[in-house]
C-alpha cells in the first residue's frame, strides 16, 4: 500500500519512516512524501504514482490541505479510477476545519500530535 | 367782616382735606372743628344780629391768628405753611383796619386810606399765591404720585426679585442633584470601562492563548513521537547489542547506555504530554460552544460536582477531610446553561475551595475545621451561585490576576493556571454572567457566579 504525506514539516518525513519502519522493512507499506499541496498535486497527476491513501496537514504555505482536499476530490471525482482515500491531519482540531474537511469529502480527520498506534489502526482498515 | 370767617372755614376745610387730619392727627382735627362749628355760627350772627358785627370780627381775627399761630408752631403743619403767605398780609391788613377804626378818624385818615388800597393789593397777592400755590402742591402731588408708582414699582421688582431668588434656589438644587447623578453615573462608567478593559485583555489573551496553543502542537507533535520512536528504537538496539560477539563488561556498559537513553526519552515524552495536557487545556478556552444549552437543575448540578470533586480528592489524598455546607434555593427551577460547562466551572471553584482549606488545614491548630460552602440563589431575573471557603483567601497583590491565564499559586506542575481563566470564560463569553472574588486574607475566600435567567 502506497501512501501520500503531505506536510510542510520536513521532519515528517523522518518521523513516518521511523514509526513505520516495520511496516516499511516487511513490505506492508510504501511512503511518498510531499512538503506543499502544489508538491503532492504534481505527484499525483503522474499516472503512474500508485497513491492510494493521503495525508495531508491542513495548514501549509501556498496551497492549504483544504484546497489540495477539494482539488483531488473534484479531479479523480468519477471512477475508475476510484477517488483515493484522503486523511486530514491538523493541529487546529476545531469544528470549523472539521466540518469543512467533511464536506470537502475528507474520509477521516486527525488531530496533531499524532497518535501512531490509532493511526495504524485506522490505515489497516483503510487499506 | 364776612370774608373773613369764610376764608376762616374754607381755610380750615383745605387743612383737614389736605393734611388728611381726621387720620393723621385727630386732636387737632376736633379742634379745628370746633373753629369751623364757630365760624359757621359766627357767619349766621353776621346776617342776623348787626350789632355783633365789629365782636365777630374780632373773634374772626382772634382765629385766623390762632390758626396762623397753630401753623407756624407746631411742626405738623408745616406743609400748609405756604397758603398763609397768601392769607397773611389780607389778614394782617384787616386787623390794621379794625385796629384803626378804634382811633378816631381824622388822626388815622392818611393811614386809613393806604390801608384801604393795600386791602385790594393783599386780596390781589391772595389770589394770585392761591394760584401759585395750588399749582405747586398740585406739582408736588404729581412729584408724589411717581415717587409711590416708583415705590410701587420698586416693591413689584422686589417681590419679583424674591420670587427670582427662589427659582435660582431651585434651580442650584436641580443643577446640583443633576450633578452629582453624573458624577455617581460617571464613577460607575469607570468601573465598568476598568472591567471592560479586563475583559478586553482576556479576550485577546484567550486569542492569543489560542493561536499559541496551536502552532505549539506541531513542535510536539515531533517531540512526543521522535522521544516514543526512540524509545522503541533504543529497545531494538538493546537487542541488536545482544546479538554482538563482545564480552560481558562491554555488553554491560552499551545496555546501561541504552537503559539511560530509554529513561531520558521516557522523560522527554512524560513532559511532552505534559506540554499537551497544558495546549489541550488552552485550548478549551478558544473552543467555540460546542455545547448546547439546556434546562439544567442548577442545585442539582452543584450538589453533584461537590461530591464528585469531594472524592475525587479523597481518592488522591486519604488524609484529606473537610466537612461540606450546601444551602440551595429550592425555587430555582430549571435554569438554561451548558451543564458540562458549568459543571467544569463548580469543579475548577471547588478545587481550589478543597485545595485552600487543605492547605490551611496543614499549618494550623487542631480546631480549625476546614469548610466548604455551596449557596444557591434566585433573584430578579438572574440566579447566583456562591461558593465559599474558610481558608487562608487571596492577597491583595494577586486578587486582580487570578482569572488571567496562566496565573497560579499552586507550586509548579500542581496547577496550569488556567482553571479560573477557563472558568471566567465560560461564565462570561458562553453564557452572558459575571465571576467575582470576595476575599479576606486568612479568614475565605468566596467567588459569586451571577447567570442571567
Amino acid at each position: 500500500m502506497k501512501i501520500l504525506v503531505v506536510d510542510d514539516e520536513r521532519d515528517i518525513q523522518a518521523l513516518f519512516e521511523q514509526r513505520f519502519r516495520k511496516e516499511i522493512r516487511n513490505g506492508e507499506m510504501e511512503f511518498e512524501f510531499a512538503f506543499s499541496g502544489e508538491e503532492a498535486l504534481v505527484y499525483l497527476n503522474n499516472p503512474e504514482h500508485e497513491a492510494v491513501l493521503i495525508l495531508s496537514d491542513i495548514n501549509m504555505p501556498g496551497m492549504s490541505g483544504l484546497e489540495l482536499l477539494r482539488q483531488i476530490k473534484h479531479k479523480f471525482e468519477a471512477p475508475p479510477p476510484p477517488a483515493p482515500v484522503v486523511m486530514m491531519v491538523t493541529a487546529y482540531g476545531d469544528s470549523e476545519n472539521y466540518n469543512q474537511a467533511i464536506s470537502l469529502g475528507a474520509d477521516d480527520f486527525l488531530t496533531k500530535p499524532i497518535d501512531f498506534n490509532l493511526l495504524k489502526e485506522k490505515l489497516k482498515n483503510k487499506a | 367782616m364776612l370774608i373773613e370767617l369764610i376764608l376762616v372755614v374754607f381755610f380750615v376745610r383745605y387743612l383737614r382735606k389736605n393734611l388728611d387730619m381726621a387720620q393723621s392727627m385727630p386732636r387737632w382735627d376736633g379742634i379745628l372743628k370746633i373753629i369751623l362749628l364757630i365760624s359757621v355760627i359766627m357767619i349766621g350772627l353776621e346776617f342776623s344780629v348787626a350789632p355783633l358785627r365789629p365782636y365777630i370780627s374780632w373773634a374772626a381775627h382772634l382765629m385766623m391768628l390762632y390758626l396762623i399761630y397753630v401753623l407756624y408752631s407746631q411742626r405738623e403743619f408745616h406743609t400748609a405753611r405756604p397758603i398763609m403767605l397768601a392769607f397773611a398780609p389780607y389778614i394782617i391788613i384787616a386787623v390794621a383796619t379794625d385796629v384803626a377804626k378804634l382811633t378816631p378818624e381824622d388822626y388815622t385818615s392818611s393811614f386809613r386810606s393806604m390801608l384801604k388800597s393795600a386791602s385790594t393789593f393783599s386780596v390781589i397777592w391772595m389770589v394770585a399765591m392761591w394760584i401759585i400755590t395750588n399749582r405747586q402742591r398740585k406739582a408736588l402731588e404729581k412729584e408724589k404720585q411717581k415717587t409711590r408708582e416708583q415705590h410701587e414699582q420698586n416693591q413689584v421688582t422686589s417681590s419679583l426679585k424674591a420670587q427670582l431668588e427662589v427659582q435660582v434656589a431651585e434651580r442650584t438644587a436641580e443643577l446640583t442633584r443633576q450633578k452629582e447623578e453624573l458624577e455617581q453615573a460617571l464613577s460607575e462608567l469607570k468601573a465598568t470601562q476598568a472591567q471592560l478593559i479586563q475583559a478586553e485583555k482576556m479576550a485577546s489573551l484567550g486569542e492569543l492563548t489560542a493561536g499559541i496553543a496551536h502552532e505549539i502542537q506541531n513542535p510536539l507533535n515531533f517531540v512526543n513521537n521522535f522521544s516514543e520512536v526512540s524509545v522503541e528504537l533504543t529497545e531494538e538496539l538493546r537487542e541488536e547489542i545482544a546479538k554482538l560477539p563482545i564480552n560481558a563488561d562491554q555488553k554491560a556498559n552499551l545496555n546501561e547506555l541504552s537503559d539511560d537513553l530509554i529513561q531520558n526519552q521516557q522523560k522527554i515524552n512524560t513532559h511532552g504530554k505534559r506540554a499537551d495536557a497544558i495546549v489541550k487545556g488552552m485550548l478549551q478556552h478558544s473552543r467555540s460552544s460546542s455545547g448546547l444549552k439546556e434546562p439544567t437543575d442548577l442545585n442539582g448540578l452543584a450538589d453533584e460536582y461537590l461530591r464528585l470533586t469531594y472524592h475525587g480528592l479523597r481518592a488522591k489524598d486519604k488524609s484529606f477531610n473537610a466537612s461540606m455546607k450546601t444551602d440551595f434555593d429550592p425555587t430555582i427551577g430549571q435554569i438554561s446553561v451548558v451543564p458540562q460547562e458549568i459543571g467544569r466551572v463548580l469543579l475548577n471553584l471547588l478545587t481550589n475551595a478543597f485545595y485552600a482549606v487543605a492547605e490551611k488545614k496543614k499549618l494550623s491548630p487542631d480546631n480549625y475545621e476546614p469548610t466548604v460552602w455551596v449557596v444557591t440563589r434566585k433573584m430578579d431575573k438572574k440566579v447566583e451561585i456562591r461558593i465559599r471557603d474558610n481558608g487562608n483567601g487571596i492577597p491583595a497583590a494577586v486578587k486582580e490576576k487570578i482569572f488571567q491565564p496562566f496565573f497560579t499559586t499552586k507550586p509548579s506542575g500542581e496547577g496550569t493556571g488556567l482553571g479560573l481563566s477557563l472558568s471566567y470564560d465560560i461564565i462570561t463569553k458562553g453564557h452572558g454572567g459575571s465571576i467575582r472574588a470576595e476575599t479576606a486574607e486568612g479568614s475565605f475566600t468566596e467567588f459569586i457566579i451571577i447567570l442571567p435567567i
